[in-house]
């Protein structure tokens, strides 16, 4: 492909605290045998990385891609003061505002500047029941898909021809957007958006066609949605979507290896249907939670914690770990929890410098040492 | 004798105090008179609280959920589309906006609904008693840190919320203030009886801590003394900061949209002098919540505010349930299908993002909200089965054969009586004006008849009007 295109971005969050020990595990530090008596993976199970780590043995699917040097671990992400509160916790990693309750998202930042004109409504695309904080910025556009891509849009209960006519009544209606007053006029930009976002990406399924096969699994079916809105060129830059929840204060092994597994072989069947594609090599997937756990179980699960684990995942991106595994030592937990020592905003800051070439600072409030898990062209 | 005009009023009355109210409740209100009706919401003692046995019936788990959605969700929802006592429901929502306590934090949906029972039974009366049962309120204490305010050790967390966003707002006290209000709080702590693990979550229950106490003398907006917690409440509620924050809360929520609260230091309300009348009728009756609710739904700045506010997902959601009927049993599906709905479009209920709870009128509109408020809402009015939309249909039967601007005119006075712009209602007419006249001389046109006003009404509800409380 002789013209370079467009960058974009995945952003999938393991929502509820994925457990980074058992995520990637440091079986041969005697510490994590010792801290978790119940919710520990065997080590004849697990897949070994190297000397020292180990990926959970429901992420065969991603090893491959590992092994080729598509996959970034990035250890130790978080925050100062992790407040271990599941919402106020996700609103940081969403708004970069540690501090205070911000309400603009990092990636609704990055759309604006990516498309300061709103010349395309789906620049932005969540696949999630409403909308992610991460990619709310008041007038900036995005396309929420709740439920199928197939069946998305206003409307959807109306049948037919008939739909087309009363969606043409809803557009004129909404038109005109100036003058009622700036609730109404906002209100009426905002109907068109939607529905204009909905009319183009209800093309995607149509147009899409693949012989991969995806599990069927929540995750796997948004990211089915993801790669057919990808590969039909609509100008969609940043993606977001969720799955979980990874919130396993009890029976965490059977739970936590059946999420893995859904994640893994999701993620490994739309990274080999964007390849069938030839459309692979412009993504990026960012893999994020908004906590690690406690490092000592709790006797069937493990409680809310700190530092945890974050991936990116595909062909640009520089494979390998980045960043140090924090210490197990009791000594060094905050709280019973990994120590985090390396700033979520700095893995942001990669992805939006290097890869989305945009100015970070501004994004994620301030200067961050980025890991360099982007190969440079 | 009841006119549209009369009807149009008592709608707004019960949008607002209220979730809404089918036609025959407001015909029924409207004949009975504006005051009397006021009167009747004021004193939701003469009506039967929801029936909590149906809950039990139909969904247990949702008596007593612990800290996992949707049955938390599921218990309240239930609570208001069923409620005799609109008002009450209403006051319940309005101080879980203020006193916004989520279970991000708590994880107990249990003491989150049971703070919500202290709303019904207090959010009509003294305001000051329920600023001391809502520092006494388990999930608050833990929400805010004050079982971790001690002695030796002052937390400070209740203390500056309390002044800060339940009574008075930034500005009208000092840091010192926040000291000193958190030291009178010290030893305000919950207990539970047996640990959660590994048999589940118990109650909770407020416990004051003698020893933890510190006693010493405090000052605290101008006054000296021993004080305790309940001194300091008796302090703020008579600050005329503090009538003037309640009553700006109850103009934003009631009666026209406010900027978001962090603003009101900087920014001035929309309508002073209704502010000033209902904090005036806060201090002068002794912070009674009733008499305060009387002056608001009488006064003029209410009667003619009639879709001025973005209504709340809740308010959308409920009224529209209220509205076309079949959601007062909890079937199996409630949770994915009714109760997390507002959670779908921005608002979930029993943990809001924050202290600060929802930002609330032109923010609950994004691309992805409006999505989910318009279709929710159409694929209700547009079930033609259920009893409410049966009813509408019947009334617009009864007037016999309609031309296309009649007959969007009765669909727009059922909805409603709403009221919609010169596009709006031109695209309306378009629509019915492709059908002809609308028939119901055979069973043919019968038929199709009701499929062009389930189809009207949901073009209706899709109008950014239908938006609006």
């Amino acid at each position: 492909m002789a013209e370079k295109r467009e960058p974009v971005l995945v952003v999938l969050q393991l929502s509820g605290g994925n457990d980074y020990l058992n995520t990637v595990i440091p079986y041969a530090n005697s510490l994590y045998w010792e801290n978790r008596p119940a919710v520990s993976i065997p080590e004849d199970q697990i897949i070994p990385i190297d000397q020292a780590l180990g990926f959970h043995p429901s992420m065969e699917a991603l090893k491959p891609f590992y092994d080729a040097g598509d996959v970034a671990v990035m250890h130790g992400v978080g925050y100062a003061n992790s407040p271990r509160s599941h919402f106020r916790s996700m609103d940081i990693w969403h708004t970069c505002e540690p501090d205070t309750v911000g309400t603009e998202g990092w990636l609704g930042r990055a759309l604006r500047d990516i498309d300061p004109n709103k010349e395309n409504v789906v620049t932005g695309v969540s696949f999630g029941p409403s909308m992610y904080r991460a990619m709310a910025l008041p007038g900036v556009p995005v396309a929420c898909v709740s439920g199928d891509l197939e069946t998305y849009g206003m409307l959807p209960g109306i049948e037919g021809q008939r739909r087309q006519k009363v969606l043409e009544r809803f557009k004129n209606a909404y038109a005109p957007a100036i003058g009622l007053g700036a609730v109404m006029d906002y209100m009426g930009q905002t109907g068109l958006d939607s529905m204009s976002g909905a009319d183009i990406l209800k093309e995607a399924p149509q147009r899409y066609q693949s012989s991969v096969t995806y599990p069927d699994s929540k995750v796997a079916r948004k990211l089915r949605g993801v790669a057919q809105v990808h590969t039909a060129d609509l100008g969609t830059r940043i993606f977001y979507l969720d799955h979980g929840s990874f919130d396993t204060h009890a029976s965490q092994t059977g739970e936590h290896a059946k999420l893995w597994r859904e994640v893994s072989e999701g993620v490994g069947a739309f990274f080999t249907d964007l390849r069938e594609h030839a459309a692979a090599d412009n993504v990026v997937m960012l893999i994020f939670t908004e906590f690690g756990r406690r490092v000592h179980d709790n006797g069937s699960g493990t409680d809310h914690g700190a530092g945890g684990v974050a991936f990116a995942i595909g062909g640009a991106v520089q494979g390998g770990m980045y960043g140090e595994y924090p210490s197990l030592k009791a000594e060094a937990l905050t709280q019973g929890d990994l120590m985090p020592n390396q700033d979520f905003r700095g893995v942001y800051t990669t992805l939006l410098e290097d890869w989305l070439e945009l100015d970070a600072p501004s994004i994620v409030g301030g200067t961050f040492e980025s890991p360099a898990f982007i190969a440079k062209a | 004798m009841v006119d549209n005009h009369d009807i149009g009023l008592m709608a707004h009355l019960m949008r607002r105090a209220g979730f809404g109210a089918p036609r025959e409740e407001l015909e029924r209100r409207a004949a009975k008179g504006y005051e009397a009706t006021v009167q009747e919401l004021i004193h939701p003692e003469n009506s039967e609280p929801a029936d909590e046995y149906a809950l039990l019936r139909y969904q247990p788990a949702a008596l007593l959920p612990g800290g996992m959605p949707p049955m938390g969700n599921v218990n309240w929802m239930f609570h208001m589309v069923n409620t005799q006592r609109p008002l009450e429901e209403k006051m319940a929502l309005f101080w879980h906006h203020v006193f916004a306590t989520g279970n991000s934090k708590v994880d107990n949906y249990d003491q989150l609904l049971a703070q919500i029972g202290m709303f019904r039974q207090r959010g009509m009366g003294n305001y000051r008693d329920l600023l001391v049962a809502s520092a006494k309120d388990p999930a608050m204490i833990y929400w805010l840190d004050n079982n971790e305010n001690h002695k030796d050790a002052v937390n400070e967390n209740w203390g500056r919320e309390l002044l800060e966003l339940f009574s008075m707002g930034q500005g009208n006290y000092t840091e010192k203030d926040v000291r000193e209000a958190s030291r009178a709080f010290t030893g305000w702590t919950f207990s539970v009886k047996i640990p959660r693990l590994p048999y589940g979550r118990f109650p909770w229950a407020f416990e004051y801590v003698a020893e933890d106490h510190d006693d010493g003398e405090k000052e605290f907006l101008g006054h000296t003394g021993n004080f305790n917690g309940e001194d300091i409440i008796d302090i703020v509620v008579q600050q005329p900061a503090c009538g003037r924050f309640v009553a700006r809360h109850l103009y934003n929520f009631f009666v026209a949209d406010e900027p978001q609260v962090p603003s009101w230091k900087i920014t001035p309300s929309r309508d002073e002098a209704a502010v000033d009348a209902l904090a005036t009728t806060f201090q002068e009756s002794g912070y009674d919540m009733q008499a305060v609710l009387t002056t608001l739904f009488t006064s003029d700045f209410f009667k003619e505010a009639c879709f001025t506010k973005v209504k709340s997902p809740a308010e959308l959601v409920v009224g529209t349930l209220r509205l076309v009927g079949g959601a007062e049993i909890p079937r199996p599906d409630y949770g994915r299908e009714i109760a997390l709905q507002p959670t779908y479009m921005g608002q979930d209920l029993l943990n809001p993002p924050s202290v600060e709870g929802w930002h609330t009128g032109k923010e609950w509109i994004n691309s992805g909200s409006l999505m989910s408020r318009i279709n929710f809402v159409a694929d209700m009015v547009g079930s033609t089965d259920l009893p409410g939309v049966r009813d509408m249909i019947r009334r617009i039967r009864a007037k016999g054969s309609l031309d296309p601007e009649a007959f969007v005119n009765s669909c727009l006075d059922l909805m409603g009586p709403l009221q919609v712009g010169t596009d709006t209602r031109q695209e309306l007419l378009e629509q019915a004006r492709e059908g002809g006249r609308l028939a119901w001389d055979s069973a043919d046109e019968t038929e199709a008849s009701v499929a062009r006003v389930g189809e009207m009404l949901q073009l209706i509800v899709a109008m950014r009007e239908y938006q609006f409380n």
